[in-house]
């Protein structure tokens, strides 16, 4: 899609303001190795990615975001705390026919700092100063709060790493949920099989079921058999506790409001204290930079769908089109940097802005 | 220019297919010598018989270089995103059944459902370090099959043919394809996920909203839609 004049200097007006704020800008090859990127993203961004064969390096991809090249970089040659900015074509398939892109700018601002409220409420008020004026609704939500609350539930640490790991899947995250609250009963095919594991004999059945074949091996079907026969042990999550968990998926309201919600519920769900406080924290600093926390919209699920790798504060701003990509969307990425760091923790938060919506909010 | 109907070019597909339209008094049929792939239509004015490979009728279709054509559904769903908006289904034939669907090692006596498939697939990854792969040709339908489903941690790769032999072969370690019967999974031990039909294919004719519907080819497709018995198409 070719990029117009309007996009173009509304990119560098965005890439202007972030250099003014301090960012290094950062170039990254639009040719990435696929191997390190599609192993990180989640299903999304992989099946979206452009994957092509070089006869010198192997697979690669069209860079379908700037994160993970910036993260390199900083890796290795970054002084701490740093701000990054960056402006640049992503490129992402779309699967379905309509008005999405599948290549459009990004501009985008990043910053690796210790201090992880102050550097939170800089990067969403910088993007708040960027947007205004035109119509766009904030939102914002915090991964952090339901991670820390499934830490909480007081249930086996198997069953806490299934919902973790879902967090970002609502759907399957809702069914697991159901199931280890005892609202839903356990599907046919999962009670069958508990039958026979329970009625047989493991190495019987191993023996009966045909030759191993493939890289998963026997022990690890016996794992996981053991860990199935273990699992319908367990008593179901408590209703209250069940109760509790629910509404917190389903919290709603402005800011300030939801902080109050959240410090009501926190005496019976203690493990959320210090998700809480980092909250308050960044509402504060927040409104010490301008921002109403009494109406800034918050949402406990924002982000788990979309958001991908986000694992801590998310925002997003949106223009009225409920169906079209967010004009400005970013979050905290803590864990990625981890894994990228490989032991090395760089608690990171960015986001970035698309010109092309920019640019067309402002010509109607 | 005439109506351009696509018909598979070999095989049971394109015997079937000739028999379905010749019950309702079209007569479809190869042309020339034997292994020719032109072919002649009678029973309707103005139509136009094309012999094509059964994966390329799809494409065929999208672009509108043939009007109607009759291929699996699954091979539309597959290959032409949001398919509806870009052919309109006129039957379903009622042959060619084949369902795709996820398999693994019959070895695997802890999973039998896709909740079990995605734990496997969790602890696959921890274990070996890279995600579980899924050998198919069916990408679009697998993926979005396991995305509406909340499957995670595993990733596709393609295998165009022999899908079966992945697992054993070390490529792959679960796969998705098509089976009529199921024979070829369990002779190389493999077992079907019980509740994992992604999609239930079967032949079916299709039109191309693409396709050029001058006023002639419209007429010659309200004459064939009343012969073959067919409510009207919407293009």
């Amino acid at each position: 899609m070719t990029i117009t004049p309007e996009t173009r200097a509304e990119a560098e007006r965005l890439f202007a303001a972030f250099r003014a704020a301090g960012a290094v800008p950062v170039e990254a090859d639009v040719l990435q190795p696929a191997e390190i990127l599609l192993d990180l993203y989640g299903e999304d961004i992989r099946a979206r990615a452009y994957v092509t064969q070089d006869p010198l390096r192997g697979e690669m991809v069209l860079r379908p975001d700037f994160t993970v090249p910036v993260v390199q970089a900083h890796m290795q040659d970054g002084a701490e705390p740093a701000r990054y900015c960056y402006m640049g074509e992503v490129f992402r398939k779309q699967d379905h026919l309509g008005p999405r892109a599948s290549e459009y700018l990004q501009v985008g601002f990043e910053v690796f700092d210790r201090d992880a409220v102050a550097a939170d409420a800089e990067v969403f008020a910088l993007f708040s100063e960027l947007v205004q004026g035109l119509g766009l609704r904030p939102l914002i939500g915090d991964i952090g709060i339901l991670l820390a609350a499934i830490e909480g539930l007081t249930t086996t640490a198997r069953r806490k790493a299934a919902l973790r790991r879902h967090v970002w899947r609502p759907r399957r995250f809702r069914a697991l949920l159901d199931r280890f609250t005892g609202r839903a009963a356990l599907p046919p095919a999962r009670a069958a099989l508990l039958d026979r594991l329970k009625s047989n004999d493991l190495k019987g059945l191993l023996d009966d079921a045909g030759p191993q074949i493939g890289l998963r091996s026997e022990a690890e079907v016996a794992a996981r058999a053991q860990a199935l026969l273990e699992d319908a042990e367990t008593a179901p999550i408590a209703a209250p506790e069940a109760a509790l968990m629910y509404d917190l998926i389903g919290l709603a309201a402005p800011a300030d409001a939801a902080l109050h919600h959240l410090r009501g519920i926190q005496p019976l769900m203690p493990t959320i204290s210090g998700a809480v406080d980092r909250f308050e924290a960044r509402l504060a600093a927040l409104r010490a930079r301008g921002i109403d926390t009494a109406t800034l919209p918050f949402e406990a699920s924002h982000g788990r769908s979309t958001l991908e790798y986000y694992d801590g504060f998310v925002f997003s701003f949106q223009g009225l089109d409920a169906d079209a990509p967010p004009v400005a969307s970013g979050g905290r990425y803590d864990a990625l940097t981890a894994i990228l760091g490989q032991g090395r923790s760089i608690p990171a938060v960015g986001g970035i802005l698309r010109p092309a919506l920019l640019a067309a909010l402002k010509g109607v | 220019m005439s109506l351009k109907i696509g018909v598979p070019s070999k095989g049971r597909l394109m015997e079937k297919t000739f028999d379905w339209f010749g019950a309702r008094g079209v007569t479809m049929r190869q042309s020339g010598a034997e292994r020719e792939y032109s072919g002649e239509i009678q029973g309707v004015d103005g139509a136009e018989l094309v012999l094509l490979s059964a994966g390329e009728i799809p494409r065929e279709l999208s672009a509108g270089r043939i009007h109607l054509g009759v291929t699996g559904s699954d091979l539309v769903r597959d290959k032409l995103a949001d398919w509806e908006t870009q052919v309109a289904e006129m039957a379903l034939l009622g042959f060619g059944h084949a369902d795709l669907i996820l398999a693994v090692p019959s070895a695997w006596v802890d999973v039998e459902s896709l909740d079990d498939l995605d734990a496997a697939a969790a602890a696959f990854r921890e274990k070996h370090g890279f995600r579980l792969r899924i050998a198919t040709k069916y990408h679009r339908l697998v993926r979005d099959y396991l995305t509406l489903n909340g499957v995670a941690d595993y990733q596709l790769v393609d295998s165009q043919g022999a899908t079966e032999g992945t697992v054993k072969n070390l490529t792959a370690e679960a796969i998705a394809d098509i089976t009529s019967t199921g024979e070829t999974l369990r002779a190389n031990h493999l077992k079907i996920l019980q509740d994992a039909v992604i999609h239930a294919s079967q032949a079916t004719l299709f039109a191309a909203r693409k396709a050029d519907w001058s006023a002639e080819n419209r007429a010659v497709l309200g004459a064939l839609t009343a012969k073959l018995g067919l409510p009207a198409t919407a293009l």
